[in-house]
């Protein structure tokens, strides 16, 4: 390393340049650590108040009534379960499915058609899903099922169904995509056929990342807010048995944001809509590290495998 | 059919093995239709029922009437402007974390930990970024519920996306290139600014766009940090609140009684033409730069 009398003239501004610009980058790189802490500290700040505000007992009862101070949030939690529930009943089969069809059997011009579909999907704005699901689901949902009203949990995870559709078909057909040709290959030259092979070798050999799949699924689920809150009614019922799915349900999501436009600040129904945020901010990020940890497994396996 | 009973139950099942495949291959391919045409119903029966309401008053007019008549302007440009202010925080930000962790970062604790942080940044519900957004900039801030206000929210929930996408395309430029710039003297900033840079504009650009998608159809994380219900002027700072395409389609379907449909199905096409039409700017982006790519 001898550098040339010409670099070397050069180089202290450029040096220095450098050292600010590398700072900066660096610095930018540690944002998302910082935001998540950042996130997690505003929930905690504004939302454990809430727990010395309402004893226990009450906070984990059955009435949400903020105006006459009940604040249980039981059945919220189980509107959020039941709807979640819901969804990932349709979308699950329907998600791993669709990947299936696009990733192993589809002839290349329905892949090309199929893709950018499903990333449609992904690309509307849940309103207008719940703006479609005043209009035509809900009134369909009524007569068809003959119910008081369409405005139902149902309702509400079909809506939730399309939404975690698009995460689930993409990252799953990522992780069919991802399986080597050679065990496929090696499947069919025993004889295996083209379904067997998908269901005996391709998709267990793709398991964890379709695992991650379905994980992220329920995470967009449980997040979701807007679409939820406008078609299920936002009954604050405690969901306990079946037949709740076509009763009126109350997320959690759907509380926060119908209430938090209403409540002063700094008031307990403030504090406690916080503490639901913080509960909510859990529940993903347990989703996520579970989700993460899988990816991370798989490719430190794969990284074994290969080494 | 001389032969053992064995090769003739093989070939017995051979063909009940291929029926089943031929069912089994039925039964998905009607799944994935029945999950791709709702989407295209969806967007025809929108597309449909919407064009009438279109006219040139209804894009450059204020509401009136209490929103049951006149235009949805302030709407638009709402959108347009949070969309912007998104794009000032987020891209720079994204981008230089996704050079850190491309160019920069060896694999160790701290940048599994940053990818950890990344993938739950993608995951928190949009609402609890509206009360993050409420918590930090309008309240502890002092912003106000505001454009800034909402716009910043939506940055951080835009981040994960811009840096993953950024992330993807810069790793996607060859080694050669940067091994071709330090060993003709350049440092690494210059390598990057110069070599790196100019050829992941494409992949950068689409990650971006379709984070901001994301962004300008978002109702929840603007609900309570700078949505407008009716304010029939457009804003003249970042600090005034203002309308927005989703939120009002939220407030015109389900808090105003007697809404003329026409309206709510015009202002549902008006926002999936804004969004889409960004999906396609993005997708064109990325076709165009892949068929010129020299690597």
């Amino acid at each position: 390393m001898c550098a040339t009398p010409a670099k070397g003239a050069a180089d202290p501004p450029l040096n220095w340049q450098e050292a600010v610009l590398s700072r900066v980058i660096r610095l930018s790189g540690y944002s998302a650590i910082v935001f998540v802490g950042l996130i997690f500290a505003f929930l905690v700040r504004e939302g454990l108040p809430a727990l010395f505000e309402v004893p226990l007992s009450d906070l984990f009862s059955v009435r949400w009534y903020p105006i006459e101070g009940y604040f249980g949030i039981l059945p919220l939690i189980t509107g959020s379960l039941i709807v979640t529930l819901g969804a990932m009943a349709v979308a699950i089969p329907f998600g791993i499915g669709t990947a299936m069809f696009i990733s192993e059997i589809a002839p290349r011009w329905a892949r090309e058609v199929l893709k950018p579909m499903v990333e449609l999907l992904g690309g509307l704005p849940s309103v207008v899903l719940g703006f479609l699901g005043i209009l035509i689901l809900s009134p369909y949902l009524r007569q068809a099922l003959d119910l008081p009203t369409g405005l139902t949990a149902l309702a509400g995870s079909l809506l939730l169904a399309g939404i975690a559709l698009p995460t689930i078909v993409s990252i799953a057909e990522d992780a069919l995509d991802a399986v080597p040709k050679s065990f496929r290959e090696g499947a069919l030259a025993l004889g295996a056929t083209r379904w067997q092979t998908m269901w005996g070798v391709t998709l267990p050999a793709a398991r964890s990342g379709v695992l991650t799949a379905v994980m992220l699924g329920i995470g967009r689920a449980i997040g979701e807010t807007m679409a939820v809150m406008m078609v299920t009614g936002n009954a604050a019922v405690l969901a306990v048995h079946l037949a709740s799915i076509v009763a009126p349900a109350r997320t959690m999501t759907a509380t926060i944001a119908a209430e938090m436009g209403e409540v002063a600040t700094g008031s307990i129904h403030y504090h406690v809509l916080f503490f639901i945020g913080m509960v909510l901010f859990l529940i993903s990020f347990a989703v996520n590290v579970t989700a993460s940890a899988v990816v991370f497994r798989q490719r430190s396996r794969a990284e074994r495998v290969l080494s | 059919m001389t032969s053992t009973g064995e090769p003739r139950q093989y070939r017995a099942s051979a063909g009940s093995r291929l029926l089943a495949q031929r069912f089994g291959f039925a039964v998905l391919a009607l799944m994935a239709l029945a999950t791709v045409v709702p989407i295209v119903l969806v967007v025809a029966h929108i597309v449909l029922q919407g064009a009438p309401a279109i006219s040139w008053e209804f894009l450059s007019g204020v509401p009136r009437e209490g929103m049951r008549q006149g235009g949805i302007l302030p709407a638009i440009v709402g959108t347009f402007y949070l969309t912007l202010g998104t794009a000032v925080f987020s891209v720079p930000l994204g981008v230089a974390a996704a050079i850190y962790l491309a160019e920069y970062a060896r694999e160790t604790a701290w940048t599994r930990l940053i990818r950890v942080a990344i993938i739950n940044l993608a995951g928190i519900p949009s609402v609890v970024y509206g009360l993050f957004g409420l918590g930090l900039f309008v309240l502890f801030l002092r912003f106000g519920t505001s454009i800034l206000a909402a716009s910043l929210t939506l940055s951080i929930m835009t981040l994960p996306v811009i840096i993953s996408a950024s992330e993807e395309a810069l790793r996607a430029v060859p080694q050669a290139f940067r091994t071709v710039s330090v060993s003709l003297g350049g440092t690494r900033w210059q390598t990057i600014r110069r070599i790196v840079l100019p050829q992941a504009v494409p992949g950068i650009l689409t990650g971006v766009i379709l984070g901001l998608e994301r962004a300008a159809g978002e109702t929840a994380p603007i609900l309570f940090t700078g949505a407008a219900f009716f304010l029939p002027r457009l804003p003249n700072s970042p600090l005034d609140a203002t309308m927005a395409l989703p939120y009002h389609l939220f407030v015109i379907s389900t808090q105003v009684p007697e809404m003329p449909l026409r309206i709510q199905y015009g202002t549902a096409l008006v926002l999936i033409a804004f969004v889409l039409g960004m999906n396609l700017i993005a997708t064109v982006i990325r076709s165009r730069a892949r068929a010129r790519r020299q690597w």
